[in-house]
C-alpha cells in the first residue's frame, strides 16, 4: 500500500518540528557543527559573486573596448609569457605607420594614434591624482565609440596642427572644476598649457579598476611635442564592418610588415590585438578563481559534512528511547529516517544561511573592486546545496535509526 | 471473535551459548471487551508477552493472530499500522516526548496515522479531556505530576480508538492514591467498551480485572476468571 502525499507532508512538518525542537534545545552544538557549512557555503557564495563580478565587469569593458576595434600595439595581451625580453626589443610603434595606415587601408572605418603620459594635472589650486592624457586624433570618439557631453571635440585640423587644447574626461572635469564651467579655461598637463574645449560623457571602468573617466585627450602632434619626440605609440582602428574583422587585420598587418621594414620570411614584430584576446585572459582569471574557490568549498563542506554526520549519530543514540517511543505509537522506518533526514538537513540549512549571512558584507567587498552584487542565483545554489549535505550526510546516522529494534529502544535509559 | 489468538508462542533470547526461554508455548485467548490482568514474579515473561501482544516484538515460534490476521507474516510497515491503529500502550515509565506539550503528545499517533490537522486537535483534546486533563493541554511532561503525566499516556493510547489498550505496570512508578486514580480510569475505560490487558505485581491492582493470567518461566500457570467480588463482609 503506498503512502499518501497526505501522511507524507503530516509526517515531514512533524519532522520539521522535532528538527527545529532538537537544535533550539542544543543551540551551541549545532551551530559549531555547522562550522563547516558556514565555511564551505561562504567560499561557494564569495566565488560566485566574484566569478559574476567578472563577468559582469568583463561585459562592460567589452563593450568599452568594441569588438570591432583593433589594437596595433608592441605587445600582445595575451600569452607569450617568457618572451618578455622579445617583446621589450622591438621598435617602437612611430606615427609614420599610422600614417602608412591611413594611406593604404581600405577596410577600415577610422584609426587614431594613441600615446599617454601620467604627468601631474593643475588647475589653479586643485589637482586631480593619476589622470591619463592621452594623445590622439579627431577619430578618437569615433574609433572609441566615446560620446560628448558638453563642448565639442578637436577637428581635423587642429589635430594636425597640434593646437594646445584638450578635451576632458568626467572625472577629471568634477575633480578640477567642482564649482565652475571647464570650458574655456586653461589647465597644466606636467610643464605645458592647455585650455579646455569639451567634456566627454562618464563611461565608468575597465574591469573597475581603470576608469576610463579620469582621461584627457590633447591632439597627438601636440602631445609628441610636448611629451617626447621619441616615445612610441599604439594605433586603435575601427573596422569598417566586424564581419571582416580578420580581413581587415590581416590588411593592416600586411601595411605594418611593409611599413616596419619585416623581412618576408621574419616573424611579425608588432602585436594586432582584439577584444577575443581579452576573453581569453578573462578565461583564464575565471578559471583560477573557480578553481580555488571549488577546492576550498569542497573540502569545507566535505569537513562539515562529517560534523554533520557526526552529531546526528549522537543525536540518534541520545533519542534512542524516543525513537522507542515513536516506533510503538506507530512511526514507520520511513518516518524515522524522514525525520532525522530532516533534522539534519535542517542543521546544515542552518549553516548555509549563517554563510550566506556573513557573505553578504563580504560580497560589498568584493563589489569594492569588481561591479558586482551577490547574486540571487547564488543564494539559491548555497542553500540547495546545504541542503544536500544535509541529506547525503543525515543519512547513515537516519537508517541507524530506523532500524533500532522497538523493544531495545524503550528499554535505553 | 477473539480479538488477540495466540498459539504455542515461543520467544528465547540467545546469550552466547545459553538460551534463555523468555516465554515458552504460551497459548492465550482475548475477547473483546476483557479485562485481563497479567501477573508474575519478576523475569517470568510479562512484558515479553505485552510486547509480542503489542506487536513490538515477534514470537520466536508460534502463531499469532489479531483480528484473524497473522502476524507473523507481517513487515514493518504492516505492524507499524497496526501499532498506530490498533493498539494503544500505556507504559510503566509513561515515555511521553519531552520536548511536546501534552496535546502533542496525544496528537503523535494520529499524525503517523495521516489524520488532518484540525481533526487531530479536535480528537487529541476530546481524549485529554477524557482523562480530565482538558486544563492541562499545553503543558510539557516535566510541568505534569506523575500521575498527569500517565493520563496523559492514557489519553495517547485512547485517541485511535484501538482495539486493545496495553498497559505494562501502569502504577509502577505511582504513589497508592494516585495509582487508584489510573485504576479507576482504566475500569471506567473498560465501561466504556474498551479491551483491557494489563501487567501488574499487585494483587488489588489485579483485582480490578476479571481475568488474571498468572505467568512462572515463561509458562502460564494459571488462567482464571475472577468473579467481580463484592468487598468482603468481615465476619
Ligand atoms: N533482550 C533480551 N535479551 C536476553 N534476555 C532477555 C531479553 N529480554 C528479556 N530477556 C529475558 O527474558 C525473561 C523475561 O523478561 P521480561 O522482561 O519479560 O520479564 P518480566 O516478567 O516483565 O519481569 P519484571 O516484572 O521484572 O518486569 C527474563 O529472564 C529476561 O532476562
Ligand atoms: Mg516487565
Amino acid at each position: 500500500m503506498g503512502m499518501r502525499i497526505a501522511d507524507f507532508a503530516y509526517e515531514l512538518k512533524e519532522g520539521l518540528a522535532i528538527s527545529f525542537q532538537a537544535i533550539r534545545a542544543n543551540k551551541m552544538r549545532s551551530v559549531l557543527t555547522t562550522l563547516g557549512i558556514v565555511i564551505g557555503i561562504v567560499s561557494v557564495t564569495l566565488m560566485g559573486t566574484a566569478i559574476e563580478g567578472l563577468s559582469r565587469g568583463f561585459n562592460d569593458s567589452i563593450s568599452k573596448i568594441g569588438a570591432d576595434v583593433l589594437y596595433v600595439q608592441k605587445w600582445p595581451w595575451f600569452g607569450g609569457e617568457g618572451e618578455w625580453w622579445k617583446y621589450r626589443n622591438r621598435k617602437d610603434i612611430k606615427m609614420p605607420q599610422f600614417d602608412a595606415i591611413e594611406r593604404h587601408a581600405t577596410l577600415i572605418k577610422s584609426a587614431t594614434p594613441m600615446a599617454g603620459t601620467r604627468a601631474p594635472v593643475k588647475y589653479k589650486g586643485q589637482s586631480s591624482e593619476g589622470v591619463l592624457t592621452l594623445g590622439a586624433n579627431d577619430q578618437y570618439l569615433e574609433t572609441g565609440g566615446v560620446s560628448m557631453d558638453f563642448g565639442r571635440f578637436f577637428n581635423q585640423a587642429e589635430s594636425d596642427g597640434g593646437r594646445p587644447i584638450c578635451v576632458l574626461g568626467s572625472e577629471v572635469a568634477e575633480n578640477l572644476f567642482p564649482n565652475e564651467t571647464p570650458l574655456g579655461k586653461t589647465i597644466r598637463i606636467g610643464t605645458s598649457t592647455f585650455r579646455v574645449i569639451g567634456v566627454m560623457e562618464k563611461q565608468g571602468s575597465l574591469l573597475g579598476i581603470e576608469s576610463l573617466d579620469n582621461r584627457i585627450v590633447v591632439p597627438i602632434e601636440g602631445f609628441i611635442r610636448r611629451f617626447g619626440a621619441n616615445r612610441g605609440i599604439q594605433i586603435n582602428v575601427k573596422a569598417a564592418d566586424i564581419k571582416n574583422l580578420d580581413d581587415t587585420k590581416e590588411e593592416l598587418r600586411g601595411i605594418l610588415r611593409k611599413a616596419r621594414h619585416v623581412p618576408p620570411t621574419g616573424e611579425d614584430d608588432f602585436a594586432i590585438n582584439q577584444q577575443e584576446m581579452f576573453i581569453q585572459t578573462f578565461n583564464a582569471i575565471g578559471a583560477v578563481v573557480a578553481g580555488i574557490g571549488l577546492f576550498i568549498t569542497a573540502l569545507s563542506l566535505f569537513v562539515g559534512a562529517i560534523g554533520i554526520m557526526n552529531i546526528m549519530f549522537v543525536s540518534v543514540t541520545e533519542r534512542t528511547k524516543e525513537i522507542g517511543i515513536r516506533k510503538a505509537i506507530g512511526a514507520k522506518r520511513s518516518t524515522i529516517l524522514l525525520q532525522f533526514l530532516v533534522e539534519s538537513a535542517s542543521l546544515s540549512l542552518i549553516g548555509g544561511i549563517i554563510g550566506i549571512i556573513i557573505s553578504y558584507p563580504l560580497s560589498l567587498l568584493v563589489n569594492q573592486i569588481l561591479p558586482t552584487s551577490m547574486p540571487l542565483s547564488v543564494v539559491g545554489i548555497a542553500i540547495l546545496i546545504s541542503i544536500i549535505v544535509g541529506v547525503v550526510s543525515g543519512f547513515l546516522p537516519a537508517n541507524r535509526a530506523s532500524k533500532l529494534d522497538p523493544v531495545e529502544a524503550l528499554r535505553y535509559e | 471473535m477473539n480479538v488477540i489468538n495466540i498459539r504455542n508462542i515461543s520467544k528465547t533470547y540467545v546469550m552466547g551459548v545459553e538460551e534463555v526461554h523468555a516465554l515458552h508455548d504460551v497459548t492465550v485467548q482475548i475477547d473483546r471487551g476483557e479485562y485481563v490482568a497479567i501477573m508474575g514474579p519478576s523475569g517470568s515473561g510479562k512484558s515479553t508477552l505485552m510486547n509480542m501482544l503489542g506487536c513490538l516484538d515477534t514470537p520466536t515460534s508460534g502463531l499469532y493472530e489479531f483480528n484473524g490476521a497473522n502476524v507473523s507474516e507481517m513487515n514493518d510497515n504492516d505492524l507499524a499500522r497496526i501499532r498506530n491503529k490498533e493498539i494503544g500502550f500505556v507504559f510503566q515509565t509513561f515515555n511521553l516526548i519531552p520536548r511536546s506539550d501534552a496535546l502533542h503528545n496525544v496528537e503523535l499517533p494520529l499524525i503517523y496515522g495521516g489524520v488532518n490537522a484540525h481533526e487531530r486537535k479536535r480528537l487529541a483534546a476530546e481524549a485529554l479531556n477524557h482523562v480530565n486533563l482538558g486544563d492541562r493541554m499545553h503543558h510539557r511532561p516535566n510541568e505534569l505530576s506523575g500521575g498527569q503525566r500517565q493520563r496523559v499516556a492514557i489519553a495517547r493510547a485512547l485517541v485511535t480508538k484501538p482495539s486493545i489498550i496495553l498497559a505494562d505496570e501502569p502504577t509502577g512508578n505511582l504513589d497508592t492514591k494516585t495509582g487508584d486514580e489510573i485504576m479507576t480510569l482504566f475500569e471506567e475505560l473498560h465501561h466504556q467498551g474498551n479491551t483491557i490487558i494489563l501487567v501488574t505485581h499487585e494483587e488489588y491492582i489485579a483485582e480490578h480485572a476479571h481475568r488474571i493470567i498468572r505467568l512462572r518461566d515463561g509458562v502460564i500457570e494459571k488462567d482464571e476468571n475472577v468473579q467481580k467480588r463484592v468487598i468482603p463482609t468481615v465476619a
